[in-house]
C-alpha cells in the first residue's frame, strides 16, 4: 500500500502581539508546497502551543512573534518541548528577533530563524532540508 | 532521524489515555504506514463504548465554533472529548490550511479533550479516508464523546454517515432557499438539524424553509428530526442540542442500534474487501509489469476502464463472477 506521508505544520503566535500577516502568508506558501499546515490563531501560550503540536504530530513547528518577548517565551516553549519529549520537532522561528538575539536563540535550539524580507522559498528549501526523517 | 516506537507500544498508549500514543497512532492510520492495520487490530476490541457524533454543513455556517460550545458543554457534564476536524486537501498540490481548530484553541490545554486537525488526501464525501479510523482511536482511548467536524459540505458529501451514530447538519441564514431544503444528500442524514447564527434577521426564514420540508417527510420514521436554533458565538442553544443529541443517542440504544451497526459493519466490510482486491489486483499488474500497458489502452480509448476491470477480476476469480 502507498504510504502517504506529509509534512505537518504548526504556525504558531506566541505572546501578545496581533500581527500575523507574516504568519499567514507563510502557512499559504507551505501550504502551496505540498505541507498540511496547522494555525493556532493569536495570542497563544508556550502551554497551548506545545499541546497542540503533541496533538496535531506535527513535524516542524514555526514560531511568529513581533513583540519583543522572544527571550521570554522561546526558552519556555523549548523547555516544555522537551517535558513533552517532543525532541525531534523542528522549530524555526520568524518575525522581529534581533541581530545580537541570535545566537541565543540557536543556543535554545532554534536554528532557522527568518527575518523580515526573507523569501518564503528560502524557508520551504530550509523545512524540506532540515525536517526529521521518519522512520 | 525520528524513531518512532513500536507498534504494539503505541496501541498499549492509546489504551491507557496517552495523548502523544494517540497522536502518533492517527499519523500511523493517516499515513497508511505498512503497520497501521496491525494498530487498528490491536485497538478494535476496545471500540464501540464513544459516542460519535458527525457534524456537517456548508462553509461558513459556524461548525468549527459550534463545537467549540459543544465540546464546553460535555466537559461541565464531565464528559471527556475528541474532535476530528477535517478540512480539504488542495487537488493541485496536495498541500492543505487546518484552520477548524483556531476556533476551539481555549480548549487545547484541557486534558479531557483532544483536537485532532485532518486533511481529506483527496478523499471524497467530505472527510478523510483516515477519520474513521482515528474516530476509532479516539474511542478506545476513552473518550466519551468523539465529534467528527467535515469539510464544509455541499450537497452530496455525505460519507460522515459511515462513521457517526448522530448526525447533525447545520445551516446558516442566507444560503439557500427552499429549494435547496428539498433536494437529496445531506438534507436526508439529518438526525438533527440546526439553523446557527439564529440571530440573524433571516434565520426564521431559514428554520421555514426546512421545516415546510421536514413536514413533507412524514413517513413512518421511528426518529423525527428535530430542527433547532442556535447561536454558536454566545453558546445560546447549544445545551438543547445537546438534549437532543443525548435523546437520539438513548433512542438507537434502544431501538437501532443494532440494525445501524450491522450496516455501517457491512459498509465497512466492504469497503475492506473493495480495497484489499483493488490493492492486489493493481500490485499483481505492477509485479506482472502489466499496468502501463492497460492504462495505455485507457489512453489510447481503446478499452475503458470498466471493461478492463471486469476483465481481471474473471482472470482472478474465475468466470462465475
Amino acid at each position: 500500500m502507498q504510504n502517504q506521508r506529509k509534512i505537518r505544520v504548526l504556525i504558531a503566535k506566541p505572546g501578545l502581539d496581533s500581527h500575523d500577516r507574516g504568519a499567514k502568508i507563510l502557512a499559504r506558501a507551505l501550504r502551496d508546497a505540498g505541507m498540511e499546515v496547522i494555525y493556532t490563531g493569536l495570542k497563544q501560550t508556550p502551554e497551548q502551543i506545545v499541546e497542540t503540536a503533541l496533538q496535531e504530530d506535527v513535524d516542524v513547528i514555526g514560531l511568529s512573534i513581533l513583540s519583543g518577548a522572544h527571550k521570554t517565551l522561546f526558552p519556555m516553549i523549548m523547555e516544555l518541548l522537551k517535558q513533552k519529549g517532543l525532541t525531534d520537532v523542528l522549530v524555526v522561528a520568524g518575525g522581529i528577533i534581533p541581530e545580537e538575539d541570535v545566537p541565543e536563540m540557536k543556543k535554545l535550539g532554534i536554528k532557522g530563524i527568518f527575518g523580515p524580507g526573507t523569501r518564503t522559498d528560502e524557508i520551504i528549501q530550509y523545512i524540506f532540508e532540515n525536517v526529521p526523517k521518519r522512520i | 532521524m525520528r524513531t518512532l516506537p513500536k507498534i504494539q507500544e503505541i496501541a498499549r498508549g492509546v489504551l491507557a489515555g496517552d495523548r502523544r500514543s494517540i497522536a502518533r497512532a492517527i499519523t500511523t492510520i493517516e499515513n497508511n504506514s505498512p503497520k497501521a492495520q496491525e494498530l487498528i487490530t490491536s485497538i478494535f476490541p476496545h471500540t464501540g463504548n464513544a459516542h460519535v457524533i458527525g457534524l456537517t454543513g456548508p462553509p461558513g455556517s459556524g461548525k468549527s465554533t459550534l463545537i467549540n460550545k459543544i465540546i464546553r458543554e460535555y466537559r461541565r457534564k464531565g464528559k471527556t472529548v475528541g474532535v476530528i476536524a477535517v478540512d480539504p486537501t488542495s487537488p493541485f498540490t496536495g498541500g492543505a490550511f487546518l484552520g477548524d481548530r483556531i476556533r476551539m484553541q481555549e480548549l487545547s490545554t484541557d486534558q479531557g479533550v483532544f483536537i485532532r486537525s485532518m486533511a481529506t488526501r483527496n478523499y471524497l464525501g467530505g472527510i478523510a479516508k483516515a477519520t474513521k479510523n482515528a474516530a476509532k482511536v479516539l474511542d478506545a482511548a476513552g473518550k466519551d464523546i468523539v465529534i467528527v467536524e467535515t469539510v464544509g459540505a455541499g450537497q452530496s458529501e455525505v460519507e460522515i454517515i459511515k462513521v457517526a451514530q448522530t448526525i447533525v447538519v447545520l445551516f446558516a441564514p442566507g444560503l439557500g432557499d427552499e429549494i435547496q431544503a428539498i433536494k437529496a444528500g445531506i438534507m436526508e442524514i439529518a438526525d438533527i438539524f440546526v439553523v446557527n447564527k439564529a440571530d440573524r434577521t433571516n434565520a426564521d426564514k431559514a428554520v421555514m424553509d426546512i421545516q415546510a420540508m421536514l413536514q413533507l417527510n412524514n413517513k413512518e420514521k421511528m426518529w423525527k428530526p428535530p430542527l433547532l436554533k442556535t447561536t454558536a458565538l454566545t453558546g445560546e442553544g447549544v445545551s438543547q442540542l445537546i438534549e437532543k443529541i443525548e435523546e437520539h443517542r438513548l433512542f438507537l440504544e434502544k431501538e437501532f442500534e443494532r440494525k445501524r451497526s450491522r450496516e455501517k459493519a457491512e459498509a465497512e466490510l466492504v469497503e475492506a474487501i473493495k480495497e484489499k482486491v483493488a490493492s492486489s489486483i493493481i500490485e499483481e499488474l505492477k509485479r506482472e509489469g502489466k499496468l502501463e500497458e492497460f492504462l495505455q489502452k485507457i489512453l489510447e480509448k481503446k478499452m475503458d476502464p470498466a471493461s478492463i476491470a471486469e476483465k481481471l477480476l474473471n482472470k482472478k476469480f474465475g468466470k462465475q463472477i
